[in-house]
């Protein structure tokens, strides 16, 4: 019975938490924008107000302004990539009938539950390290000197931890929707003389379209905002190699304590989230649709 | 080509066996029905012709090739699912190119078959339909018309008319016994539903806990059926299968008599009470409890108005008692 005045109810009935969602979206957007606009150091003492559009202009000049870009597009495209192409391989495997099935599931998705600063260092001090890294020792069996993998590859480092940690979280997504797959497809398939091959690509590819598209639109949205693993690894070195926006932003708030410049770091970087948003959603939306 | 014989076929799955065994030879463009109880092995058995299961031991051979060892797609057959399978995100015209394009088929000749097959299935109007935008029926027919563009040695249904209602379950039995005379080809097709049985079969192979029991056209089945279970399996309402003196009196051990086998006289015969009494019109089932031979069911014409309650007198038709011995075998 949508009647106008059962709508003008439901309207009235849900308006308070529209509002408190409303408030607690728009009060620190608001905040964020005004002290874009403002010189605003915590350091010096000199607080003359209005700069106008100096603080953003200060980053598109700045040198390591579009490096950051790059490189946060590069982390998630890079991550994005490895995280699905391993996670449709492993979904098909885990998905076999094999001894020990339940407990090799749980292994495939445990380093989702490691804290990501956790996972960095584990990485850094255990695995990669040039002295005491297992790489560096398995370099040295070999005779080759070890290879210093967050100075000479930093960006590369950074999205392999990023990329081991997000895996589980593909796998686990695309393994519900292989699961989901009915047999009878596949095997009227096989009685249509499709190959091992051709039924992925035709059969099993295309049904988890809808799943894979879900993994990159969730993963995008946490992938832009990484920060814990350069800050235990890299620190977004050396030099600027692997600084990100929200690395580059987290610079100016906390080491050069500049308020002003971090808040319109922070625009800029919502304003390059609703560019990638949109792009996402116009080339993929319509696989969300049932 | 399809002649498909099955050599002491044996199927188990892990300590469970399945089938324990299977002879059965299928004639080039025979249409051939699987009949049986629920879990008796018939899609077991279709799924081991199609090679979608190993057997176990014994030899499938179709066309006087050993095809036991060969995977689905080289054996030439062609299969309908019970739940369609179909490809919900390719058109209709894509779910039936989709066996030529695996074949590797030129793609001028792979639209003119699937065009051809759709004007023999009534799908032209459908073809850049997706499935989910299909009704029962005509999803049906799509994948009967994805199996017959390959031009298959041997078609396999699954029970494909049972998701389908009433109505439509006669129009799709009807055109799929067209179907069988206009291509001649064989056809295997696994229901438990009497009349699909009875109507669409050559011949009918009835089967019980993976076992043939009888193999043979739907007529010599419900005329001269072989032991106690095709006698009640075979036959709808059900055959009354009676023991004790009666049957002794015969020098059987259980004699079996049609519902539609007695007749109500006045007088004499088997007396008994009317406990139920359906009239459909043309028939009237009824269920008499009577004292000689417990509670048996009888068709009698839509002319006999009778209530729960009434007392009648029930006569087997001379001839029509088939009498079975200890072992529940026929005796002759
Ligand atoms: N993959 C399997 N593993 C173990 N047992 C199975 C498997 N598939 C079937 N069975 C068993 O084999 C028997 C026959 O199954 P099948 O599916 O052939 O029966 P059916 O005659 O087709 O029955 P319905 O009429 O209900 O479809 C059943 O008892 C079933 O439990
Ligand atoms: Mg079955």
């Amino acid at each position: 019975m949508a009647t106008q005045s059962s709508r003008a109810a439901a309207r009235l009935m849900v308006a308070p938490s529209v509002i408190v969602l409303f408030i607690w979206m728009i009060v620190p957007l608001a905040m964020t924008i005004w002290f874009s606009f403002r010189l605003y150091r915590l350091l010096s003492p000199e607080r003359t107000g209005w700069v106008g559009f100096r603080n953003y202009s200060w980053f598109f000049n700045s040198p390591d302004f579009w490096l950051a870009i790059s490189n946060t597009l590069l982390l998630v495209g890079g991550v994005l990539a490895i995280t699905i192409v391993l996670g449709v391989l492993i979904a098909l495997l885990i998905d076999l009938p094999v001894w020990g099935q339940g407990p090799l599931r749980i292994l495939v998705i445990s380093p989702f539950f490691v804290m990501p600063p956790v996972a960095a260092s584990i990485w850094e001090n255990l695995f990669m390290h040039p002295q005491n890294g297992m790489f560096a020792s398995f370099a040295q069996g070999l005779g080759m000197k070890p290879i210093l993998f967050m100075e000479s590859y930093p960006m590369s480092s950074v999205i392999f931890i990023v990329s081991w940690e997000w895996l589980p979280f593909a796998t686990l997504i695309l393994l519900t929707a292989l699961q989901s797959l009915s047999s009878e497809q596949l095997e009227a398939a096989e009685m249509d003389g499709a190959s091992a091959i051709s039924r992925f690509r035709y059969i099993v590819l295309p049904h988890m379209t809808r799943a894979i598209t879900v993994v990159i639109l969730i993963q995008t949205i946490f992938l832009l905002g990484i920060f814990g693993e350069i800050f235990t690894t890299t620190q977004g070195g050396p030099g600027s190699a692997s600084t990100t926006l929200p690395y580059m932003i987290y610079k100016q708030a906390v080491i050069a304590k500049d308020i002003g410049r971090a808040a319109a770091g922070g625009i800029i970087a919502v304003i390059l989230a609703n560019i990638v948003a949109y792009f996402l959603m116009r080339s993929m939306g319509k696989n969300l649709d049932a | 080509m399809g002649k498909i014989v099955l050599n002491a076929v044996r199927k188990s799955f892990g300590e469970v066996d399945v089938i324990p065994g299977v002879d059965l030879t299928i004639e080039d463009g025979e249409f051939v029905v699987f009949v049986g109880p629920s879990g008796c092995g018939k899609s077991t058995l279709l799924r081991l012709i199609a090679g979608l299961e190993d057997t176990t031991s014994g030899a499938i051979v179709i066309d006087g090739a050993d095809a036991t060892a060969l995977p689905p797609a080289k054996r030439g057959l062609a299969m309908v699912f019970q739940s369609y399978a179909l490809y919900p995100h390719m058109t209709v015209r894509k779910n039936i190119m989709f066996p030529l394009k695996m074949a590797g088929m030129e793609i001028g000749e792979a639209t003119r078959r699937a065009d051809a097959a759709a004007k023999v299935l009534n799908l032209t109007a459908y073809m850049e339909r997706r499935p989910g935008q299909l009704s029962g029926g005509q999803r049906q027919r799509v994948a009967i018309g994805r199996a017959i563009v390959r031009e298959p040695a041997a078609f396999l249904f699954d029970e494909p008319l049972s998701n389908l209602d009433a109505a439509l379950r006669v129009n799709m039995r009807q055109e799929i016994t067209e179907l069988h005379q206009s291509l001649k080809t064989t056809m295997i097709y696994v229901t438990h539903d009497q009349v699909e049985a009875m109507t669409m079969a050559d011949k009918i192979v009835v089967l019980n806990a993976g076992r043939i029991e009888q193999v043979g056209s739907p007529l010599a089945l419900y005329n001269n059926p072989g032991n106690t279970f095709v006698a009640g399996f075979i036959g709808s309402p059900k055959m009354n299968l009676i023991e004790g003196p009666e049957a002794a009196a015969l020098g059987a051990t259980t004699i079996g008599v049609r519902p539609e086998h007695l007749s109500v006289v006045s007088e004499g015969g088997w007396e008994g009470v009317v406990g139920l009494s359906e009239h459909l019109g043309s028939d009237t089932f009824l269920k008499v409890t009577t004292d000689r031979v417990g509670t048996i069911n009888v068709r009698a014409g839509g002319e006999v108005i009778l209530r729960p309650g009434d007392r009648v007198h029930l006569a087997p038709q001379p001839g029509k008692i088939h009498r079975f011995g200890a072992d529940g075998k026929a005796m002759t």
